[in-house]
C-alpha cells in the first residue's frame, strides 16, 4: 500500500509492504537515516520522532497508522546550522558515540518546545525512554539545564 | 633594556582544551553515517542462520529450501568456507562456520545473502540444519575439574608460609555483564571486480579484522582492505570479528555487495560479554591493618571459544591484591572453557571483576580491625617504586594511590534526601522506609598491551591545504579520538588548523587496538613524535626557528609561507612503541605492564530494604589521568564509565541457562537510564605518566573498574547485610 503523510513539513508517500514500522519506512524507503534502529521494542528510545505533536518510538508505529499525520525526524529540527538544543549538547560534549543522539535530540527539542523552562527532574523525566550507554547522562543534564536557566 | 623575544603563540585548540568534536555537528543532525547506515546500488542483504544448541552435532545442512527462496543470491555453510575457515583474536580457534559440531548457543552455522533484509531473514530460517543435541558442559568448576581451560596462571610472590594476626575469608561472584553499545554489529561489504573486497564494518581495529579475514579464507592480504567507518559505541563488543568474514564470503560468491546488520537479539550473541567470575580470598593482616599476605583463586568462564579469555584472566590475576602493598601472594587463575556464550573484552578487561573481590574483601578486614575502610586502605596503599605485589615488576609511572583516597574523601558528602526515591517512577517505595549507604573502592589497571606483546600504532601527520591531516587506523569509537588527535598534532606542530582522517588498512600500519586505555597514548604517541619530527625537518629545511599557521620565521620574519610548505608536500609518518613489557616467569614475575592508572570511587545509596530497592545517590571518583588532554572529553569517559559500573552493581546481568542467552533483548537486559544517573563529583589528579605523550595516562577503564564495588560496599553498609555478588538483585537484598 501507499502512505501518504507529512515528514518535516513535506508531503511524501511511500510504499509500505506488510507490518513495517514507520522507522524502517523512514531509512529504508525514504532514506532519512537520522532515526536509528537499536533495540526494536520501544526500550531504547534512538529512533524517536515526534508523531502528530508527541514524541514516540517510530520503531513501536506501524508505517500504516502514519497515514495523514505529521512526522518530525531530527532531519526536521534544525536547517543549516544547529537548533539551540543541539547546539547547547555540543558544547557540554552530550555526544560521544552519537548513536542516541537523534532521539535525545527529538525528545528534548519536544520538551523545551511544551515547557520552555523545565526543571532539572522534567529534564530526567522526559529523557527516561532513551538510553545512552556512553556519557553516564551528565553532559546531556547539563547541557538541557543551561538552555532551561538561560533565555527563557 | 631588554631585547624583544617573539614568544611561540599559543595554538587555538591545543591539548589542555576542549575544542568541539568534529563529528559533533553530523551527529546531532542525524548526518553522521554508521555502518547500519552505509547503503551501495546494488546491494544484497545478508542474514545468519544459528544454532538453537548450546552443544550439539550437526547431522546434516539441507539449504534447498532456503535457496529456493525468492530473492536469494546465496546461501553459504562451512563446505563453502575457502581457507582454514579458522578466526580468533588471539588463537584461530573458531569456526567461520560450524561444520559438525556446535559449542555454544546462537553459534553461526549458514549464512545467506538475499535482496532485501526479510527475503534474508526468512531465508535463513529456512535452513534445514538436523542437530543430535548434546548435554552442554555449563558450570565452569566442572570445567575446571574436567580441566578444559584455556589458561592457567598462578602467581607466587615471598613466604608462603606467612600467616596473619588476622585472617578474612569470602567468596564472591561477578555477573555476565553485556557491552550494549547501543549500535548493533554492521557492515557492508564491496567487491572491487578483480578478486578483491572493500569491508566496512564495526570495528575497534581494523588491521585485526583484515588478517583473521584474510588467514580464515586463504586470500592475499592485498585483496582485502578494512575500513573505519561509523561506530554507535564498543565497549570491547567491536574487538572480536563477527560478521566481517560472513560479508566478504558473501560479497565475493555473488559478485555483489553485501549488507548486514545484527538485530538486538542477535547483536547479544554476535559479540562476546564481559567473563562472570568466581573468586575465592583469604586475606592476612597484622592487627594494625598491615597486609601481609594475600591468597586468591580466580575462575573466569570464557566461554566456547578463545577470544581473549588468556589476556583477562591475566589482568583479573596481576591486579588480584589491588593498588597495596603486601609481600606474600598467591594466585590461581582459571579461564574454562564451557558451551556458554564466548566472553572476552569490555571495558576494564579482568580488572573489574577481582576489584570486586579483593575490595570486598578490604572491606571485611576493616569490619574485622574495627577500622575505617579508607584509614585501611590508605595504610597499605602501593606508591611509585614499589613492587606490584603480583608481577613484582617496579612501578616506574606515578602512582597515586594514596592521593586519590585523600582527594575523595575530601570531597563532601550529599546531604538531604535525593528527589529520586529506589524504585523510580514505580513509586512503590515510602520515604520512612529509605535507609542511606555509603561504600568505597579503589581499583588499579594497566593501560596498553602487556605480557611482552608489541604493542604500537602507526601515524601519518601531512601538511595541506586543509591544515595538518593525521592519518590513522584507529577507530573512533565515541570515545574523541578524532578530537585529542587533532589537538596533539596542533601542538606538537604549532599549526591551529589539523584534522584526523581515518584511512583503511591498505594505506596505513596498524593503530592497535581501540581498547585497553591505549590509543590516546599509543595512537596519540605516535601523532605526537610524527609532528614533532615533521616540525624539525621543515624548520631544518628553510633554517626557520619557528613554524605556526603563518609558515617558517627566522628571526621574527616569515621566510616560508604556509602555501610554500604545502606545495613541498611535507609529511612525516611515525610508528610509536611504550616500553617494553615480557611474559610472565613461572610464578608469574615480570615486567608485565607498561603503565598503570589509579580511581577512588565512593558510592553514597538509597535502599528500601524491605522492597530490595536501590537508588545510586551519587558515585564521586578520584583519578589519576595522567594529564588533562580534553577536559569535556575525561569528564565524558568518567561520567560514562561510572554509569557502566553502576549498571553492573545493581541491574546489568545477561542470564544464562544452560548455555541459553534468556534475556536477549534491551525489555529484560536492564540498562541503566537517566533517571538512574547518580550526580558526580570528581577531581582529577595529574602527576604525568612516565612515557605517555603530553603526560597522558589512558582514562576511559579506571571509571568502571571499582564504581562496581562502591556501589556493592554501599548497599551493604546501609542494610549491614553481606553481599557477595553483582549485580546486587533485589531478592538479595530484601529475602
Amino acid at each position: 500500500m501507499i502512505v501518504e503523510f507529512r515528514l518535516n513539513g513535506e508531503d511524501v508517500n511511500a510504499r509500505v509492504v506488510g507490518p513495517t514500522s514507520l522507522l524502517d519506512v523512514l531509512r529504508d524507503e525514504l532514506g532519512l537515516f537520522g532515526s536509528k534502529s537499536a533495540c526494536a521494542q520501544g526500550e531504547c528510545g534512538s529512533c524517536s520522532v515526534v508523531l502528530d505533536g508527541e514524541v514516540v518510538c517510530s520503531c513501536l508505529v506501524m508505517a500504516a497508522d502514519a497515514e495523514g499525520s505529521e512526522v518530525t525526524t531530527v532531519e526536521g529540527l534544525s536547517t543549516d546550522g544547529l537548533n539551540p538544543i543541539q547546539e547547547a549538547m555540543l558544547r557540554s560534549g552530550a555526544v560521544q558515540c552519537g548513536f542516541c543522539t537523534p532521539g535525545i535530540v527529538v525528545a528534548a527539542t519536544e520538551l523545551f518546545r511544551v515547557n520552555p523552562s523545565p526543571t532539572r527532574i522534567e529534564i530526567k523525566e522526559a529523557l527516561a525512554g532513551n538510553i545512552c550507554r556512553c556519557t553516564g547522562y551528565g553532559a546531556i543534564i547539563r547541557a538541557l539545564e543551561s538552555l532551561s536557566g538561560g533565555e527563557q | 633594556m631588554t631585547t624583544p623575544t617573539r614568544t611561540r603563540p599559543t595554538v587555538t585548540s591545543g591539548i589542555g582544551d576542549s575544542p568541539l568534536r568534529p563529528d559533533g555537528v553530523p551527529k546531532l543532525k542525524g548526518e553522521f553515517q554508521y555502518a547500519q547506515d552505509l547503503w551501495s546500488e546494488g546491494m544484497l542483504w545478508g542474514a545468519t542462520t544459528r544454532s538453537p544448541h548450546a552443544r550439539a552435532r550437526i547431522v546434516s545442512i539441507d539449504i534447498g529450501p532456503a535457496l529456493a527462496t525468492g530473492g536469494v543470491h546465496a546461501v553459504l555453510t562451512a563446505d563453502d568456507v575457502p581457507g582454514p575457515g579458522m578466526f580468533g583474536l588471539e588463537h584461530p580457534d573458531q569456526p567461520v562456520l560450524a561444520s559438525d559440531e556446535i559449542n555454544y548457543w546462537g553459534e553461526p552455522v549458514a549464512i545467506v545473502a538475499a535482496e532485501d533484509p526479510d527475503t534474508a531473514r526468512r531465508a535463513a530460517a529456512a535452513v534445514v540444519v538436523e542437530y543430535e543435541a548434546l548435554p552442554p558442559l555449563t558450570d565452569p568448576e566442572e570445567a575446571d575439574r574436567a580441566d578444559s581451560v584455556f589458561r592457567r596462571l598462578q602467581i607466587r610472590s615471598g613466604d608462603q608460609e606467612v600467616t596473619g594476626e588476622v585472617v578474612v575469608e569470602g567468596y564472591y561472584e561477578v555477573g555476565t555483564q553485556d557491552q550494549a553499545p547501543l549500535g548493533t554489529e554492521a557492515g557492508l561489504a564491496v567487491p572491487d571486480g578483480s578478486g578483491g573486497v572493500d569491508l566496512y564494518a564495526t570495528s575497534q581495529f581494523v588491521h585485526a579484522d583484515q588478517s583473521q579475514v584474510v588467514e580464515a579464507l586463504g586470500l592475499r592480504p592485498e585483496q582485502v582492505r578494512s575500513h573505519p567507518t561509523g561506530v554507535g559505541g564498543a565497549f570491547g563488543a567491536r574487538e572480536d570479528v563477527n560478521l566481517h568474514i560472513h560479508l566478504v564470503m558473501l560479497a565475493l560468491h555473488t559478485g555483489q555487495p553485501v549488507k548486514m546488520v545484527y538485530q538486538r537479539s542477535e547483536s547479544f550473541t554476535g559479540h562476546v560479554h564481559r567473563h562472570p567470575a568466581r573468586m575465592w580470598y583469604r586475606h592476612h593482616a597484622t592487627r594494625d591493618g598491615k597486609l601481609v599476605r594475600v591468597e586468591a583463586k580466580i575462575l573466569l568462564d570464557g566461554g566456547a571459544y578463545a577470544s581473549t579469555t588468556s589476556a583477562v584472566l591475566a589482568n583479573a590475576c596481576y591486579f588480584a591484591v589491588g593498588p597495596y602493598r603486601v609481600d606474600s601472594v598467591l594466585v590461581e587463575g582459571i579461564g574454562v572453557k564451557t558451551n556458554n556464550p564466548p566472553c572476552g573484552a569490555m571495558r576494564g578487561f579482568g580488572a573489574v571483576q577481582s576489584n570486586f573481590g579483593y575490595e570486598s574483601q578490604m572491606d571485611r578486614l576493616a569490619a574485622e580491625l574495627g577500622m575505617d575502610p579508607l584509614e585501611l586502605r590508605r595504610r597499605n596503599a602501593l606508591a611509585t617504586g614499589d613492587r606490584n605485589p603480583t608481577t613484582q615488576q617496579v612501578i616506574q609511572t606515578p602512582l597515586p594511590v594514596a592521593e586519590c583516597i585523600d582527594s575523595l574523601a575530601a570531597i563532601p558528602l550529599p546531604d538531604g534526601d535525593d528527589p529520586i526515591l529506589p524504585g523510580g517512577s514505580g513509586l512503590t517505595t515510602d520515604r520512612s522506609h529509605i535507609v542511606r549507604g555509603v561504600g568505597y573502592s579503589v581499583g588499579i589497571k594497566n593501560l596498553g598491551f602487556s605480557e611482552g606483546s608489541d604493542d604500537y600504532a602507526e601515524a601519518r601527520v601531512r601538511l595541506t591545504d586543509e591544515g595538518a591531516v593525521v592519518e590513522t587506523a584507529a577507530i573512533e569509537v565515541g570515545q574523541g579520538l578524532v578530537t585529542v588527535l587533532a589537538q596533539m598534532a596542533r601542538t606538537a606542530l604549532g599549526i591551529s588548523k589539523a584534522i584526523v582522517r581515518h584511512v583503511d588498512t591498505s594505506r596505513i600500519g596498524s593503530a592497535g587496538s581501540t581498547s585497553a586505555s591505549r590509543q590516546t597514548q599509543i595512537s596519540g604517541g605516535a601523532v605526537m613524535e610524527a609532528s614533532r619530527r615533521l616540525r624539525e625537518r621543515i624548520l631544518a629545511h628553510h633554517g626557520g626557528d619557528e613554524l605556526d599557521d603563518l609558515g617558517v620565521h627566522r628571526a621574527g620574519e616569515l621566510i616560508a609561507p604556509m602555501s610554500e610548505l604545502i606545495r613541498e608536500g611535507w609529511e612525516e609518518t611515525y610508528t610509536f612503541r611504550h616500553p617494553p613489557t615480557t611474559p610472565p616467569d613461572d610464578d608469574g614475575h615480570g615486567d608485565i605492564h607498561a603503565d598503570f592508572a589509579i580511581a577512588a570511587h565512593r558510592a553514597v545509596v538509597d535502599v528500601d530494604p524491605e522492597l530490595g530497592l536501590v537508588r545510586v545517590v551519587r558515585v564521586d571518583t578520584a583519578q589519576d589521568v595522567g594529564r588533562v588532554l580534553n577536559p569535556v572529553s575525561v569528564q565524558g569517559q568518567i561520567e560514562g564509565g561510572i554509569m557502566q559500573g553502576v549498571g553492573l552493581a545493581v541491574m546489568e546481568e545477561l542470564v544464562i541457562q544452560d548455555g541459553v542467552i534468556r534475556n536477549p533483548n534491551f525489555t529484560d537486559y536492564l540498562l541503566p537510564t537517566i533517571l538512574d544517573a547518580p550526580d558526580v563529583e570528581m577531581l582529577l589528579i595529574e602527576q604525568g605518566s612516565w612515557w605517555g605523550p603530553f603526560g597522558a595516562k589512558g582514562v576511559g577503564e579506571p571509571p568502571t573498574i571499582s564504581s562496581t564495588a562502591a556501589v556493592a560496599a554501599a548497599i551493604r553498609n546501609a542494610i549491614g547485610r553481606d553481599l557477595n555478588r553483582v549485580p546486587v538483585r533485589p531478592e538479595d537484598i530484601a529475602l
